[in-house]
């Protein structure tokens, strides 16, 4: 088991380069903004540009680019400057996970504590009214995008704009250390927009997993040995339904932690998808591959997670 | 066919339907049967006879799957049909207990087959799990399964087909049932395994004195255990008589093809097998008349428009046989089939008019 969670971690960090060279061709050989010029500002000379490419390292060769960013990168995690602000791009993110962290754990939970309940339901009352009406609804949410419920929320129930004032608006995040009580005001519509969406396909992969394995043979035979019902739906049934939810559960997590752009665009948090989505209106390459980067490291965590985590819950599963 | 007292288990006049998109589907379609104390019944039929439905019902393992279900189940007196699910899950593992066809698919594959036999046994007392543990590792020792201190921590995959089968019925025995239904018990098992899982349940049920159901596609794997078999069809039983009366003097045409689809060891090696013309009747539009006739030999016109009951056998009131053929002609039929003529000639020696094979043929061989 050791020997296998070390191969796959040398395999992520294969992925990792891969990953990084991917996005270091992609954003100099796409025409995109020069960045030396937008850094110099309006009406720069000629002589500035290039002294400003010469410093940012953007007129070495580009092979010589990715070797130096990949030496800093493994010898001191230094992710680089942000083209624009100059900021050190990993100080950025650190600054800026929080944020993130706070807003997808704290959906994380909703979206689990929201959906898997239903689903269970539905699952058990099949075509029933409650299993059409939460089925019927879960496919609204999931239709919904979430930019959109963002704004029809703010325009609902913002303090500063709300039809209905009730909880606090865009922009007003405060840090949990600085503000217990401000940060978590502040994140609730931001978590029921997040959550929505996900608690709505949950709550239907749930329904189905849980459909699936109450036919299955050994719910009969837990029910023959005169099981109460209770236990046989959830200590059998859903013990062995909810496996397939775990795997997505990691994963949505992880590309979440790499940053929810919209919602924390529309929410204006000052979390790692903010910050990149700032750095591509900017060209802030610098950003934008450290972004990427934790995004993919997040996502590749959160396989490896996921696969030790079914060795556990699945007896039958062995490392190979 | 009852045996010494009042029986343990009267099942009168069973009626399982399904409705599906389709249409409504009478799986079990009124049957009736007794089983004494301590005593074996053999139900065989094809897949699609609706033997495993009728023998689910008995557990009220039906009712979940939305069935609707009809008649009476007396156990030691009491309608099981008329119990509340919490009533009826008293009985379950408890009185009457079941093993199921495929011994993989019915253990959880997450849980340790120990533990689920805790689980069985707490279900009905309320035993610390240590006790309970201690019972299940007697219960594995009392199965055959070798090292059962180190066996009852396995997970179901650990396991070979014939041991998963033996820690099944391990869990079936656990609560001491008065009855167990085995269902289709040794299909899923190597041929090798087969007997031995038999023997198995013979052993149990001399030593703990449970009644027996044995449900079955295979003639022969009642023929040493069941005292009484009942031959079903269709979702009826055709015929129903001591395993002797089944095996010797057999009075449906539908009984003959099965006898005759078993292969004997001392018989001529070129013996040709006789398979039962065409395919089971779909459940939701059974033939008219006898059920069976479509795919009967002998079928008579007549056959398709009267729909026959079960009537004693004469001489014989434990034998009834629901055939719409005259006793003596049935009786010719199969000492001509004995002989080991084709039902064609054995139809002609009876003095059978021309069957109604045209029929037969569009059943779809």
């Amino acid at each position: 088991m050791t020997r296998y969670i070390v191969r796959r971690i040398l395999w992520g960090v294969l992925l990792l380069v891969l990953v990084s060279a991917l996005t270091f061709v992609l954003f100099r050989i796409l025409p995109t903004a020069d960045p030396a010029r937008l850094r110099a500002g309006h009406n720069a000379s000629p002589k500035v540009i290039a002294q400003i490419r010469v410093d940012l390292g953007l007129n070495k060769p580009l092979i010589t680019q990715f070797w130096l960013y990949m030496k800093g990168l493994f010898l001191h995690f230094d992710l680089g400057y942000s083209y624009y602000s100059g900021a050190s791009v990993r100080s950025l993110i650190f600054d800026r996970l929080p944020a993130t962290l706070s807003l997808t754990l704290g959906a994380a939970f909703l979206w689990m504590a929201i959906g898997l309940p239903i689903g269970i339901v539905s699952a058990l009352r099949r075509r029933s009214r409650m299993d059409r009406a939460s089925m019927g609804t879960a496919l609204v949410f999931v239709s919904m995008p979430e930019y959109w419920l963002g704004l029809i929320v703010l325009y609902l129930f913002a303090a500063d704009i709300g039809q209905v004032k009730v909880f606090p608006g865009a922009g007003s995040y405060a840090g949990l250390t600085s503000d217990p009580g401000k940060w978590f005001s502040s994140l609730i519509l931001p978590w029921l927009v997040l959550a929505a969406g996900f608690a709505a396909i949950y709550a239907r992969v749930m329904r189905g997993s849980l459909i699936e394995t109450m036919g299955q043979d050994y719910i009969r035979t837990a029910r023959a040995k005169g099981l109460p019902e209770r236990q046989v739906v959830l200590r059998h049934g859903v013990r062995a339904a909810i496996t397939p939810i775990l795997t997505i559960f990691a994963l949505d997590v992880g590309v979440l932690l790499g940053g929810a752009v919209l919602v924390e665009t529309v929410f204006d948090i000052p979390g790692i998808g903010r910050l990149n989505y700032d750095a591509i209106t900017h060209a802030d390459f610098p950003i934008i591959q450290g972004t990427v980067l934790i995004a993919a490291l997040f996502i590749i965590v959160a396989n490896i997670l996921v696969d030790i985590a079914y060795a556990y819950l699945d007896p039958r599963v062995r490392f190979s | 066919m009852s045996a010494a007292g009042d029986p343990l288990l009267r099942v009168e006049d069973l009626r399982v339907s399904f409705s599906t998109e389709d249409g409504l589907v009478q799986a079990v379609d009124g049957i009736s049967y007794e089983l004494g104390r301590g005593g074996t019944l053999g139900i065989v039929g094809e897949s699609g006879s609706g033997k495993t439905v009728a023998a689910l019902s008995v557990l009220g393992l039906t009712r979940t799957q939305g069935a609707r279900v009809s008649g009476r189940i007396g156990f030691e007196g009491r309608d099981l049909l008329a119990l509340s699910d919490e009533e009826l899950r008293r009985v379950r593992g408890e009185e009457i207990a079941m093993v199921f066809q495929d011994p993989l698919s019915s253990l959880h594959p997450l849980f340790r087959v120990g533990a689920q036999i805790v689980e069985a046994i707490r279900a009905h007392r309320s035993v610390a799990k240590v006790k309970a543990r201690a019972r299940a590792i007697e219960l594995f020792e009392l199965v055959g399964i070798p090292d059962p201190a180190r066996r009852v921590d396995a997970y179901p995959h650990e396991l070979s087909g014939g041991m998963r089968q033996r820690a099944m019925i391990a869990m079936a025995l656990a609560n001491e049932p008065k009855l167990l239904i085995a269902d289709e018990p040794t299909t899923a098992l190597d041929v090798t395994v087969q007997a031995q899982i038999l023997e198995l349940l013979e052993r149990l049920q001399r030593e703990l004195s449970m009644a027996v159901v044995l449900v079955t596609h295979d003639l022969g794997v009642v023929a040493e255990m069941a005292d009484h078999i009942a031959v079903m069809y269709a979702g009826r039983i055709v015929e129903v008589a001591s395993a002797e009366r089944i095996f010797t003097a057999p009075e449906h045409p539908y009984t003959w093809g099965l006898l005759q689809s078993i292969p004997t060891l001392d018989g001529p090696r070129e013996e040709l097998l006789e398979p039962i013309a065409g395919n089971p009747p779909s459940p939701l539009a059974p033939p008219s008349g006898c059920r069976f006739h479509p795919r009967c030999p002998y079928a008579q016109p007549e056959h398709a428009r009267t729909d026959p009951i079960l009537q004693p056998a004469p001489g014989h009131p434990d034998h009834r046989v629901a055939c719409l053929l005259a006793p003596e002609v049935r009786r010719r039929l199969w000492s001509e089939l004995r002989e080991g003529r084709p039902p064609e000639q054995a139809a002609a020696a009876a003095g059978l008019p021309a069957p109604l094979l045209p029929s037969a043929a569009e059943a779809g061989v």
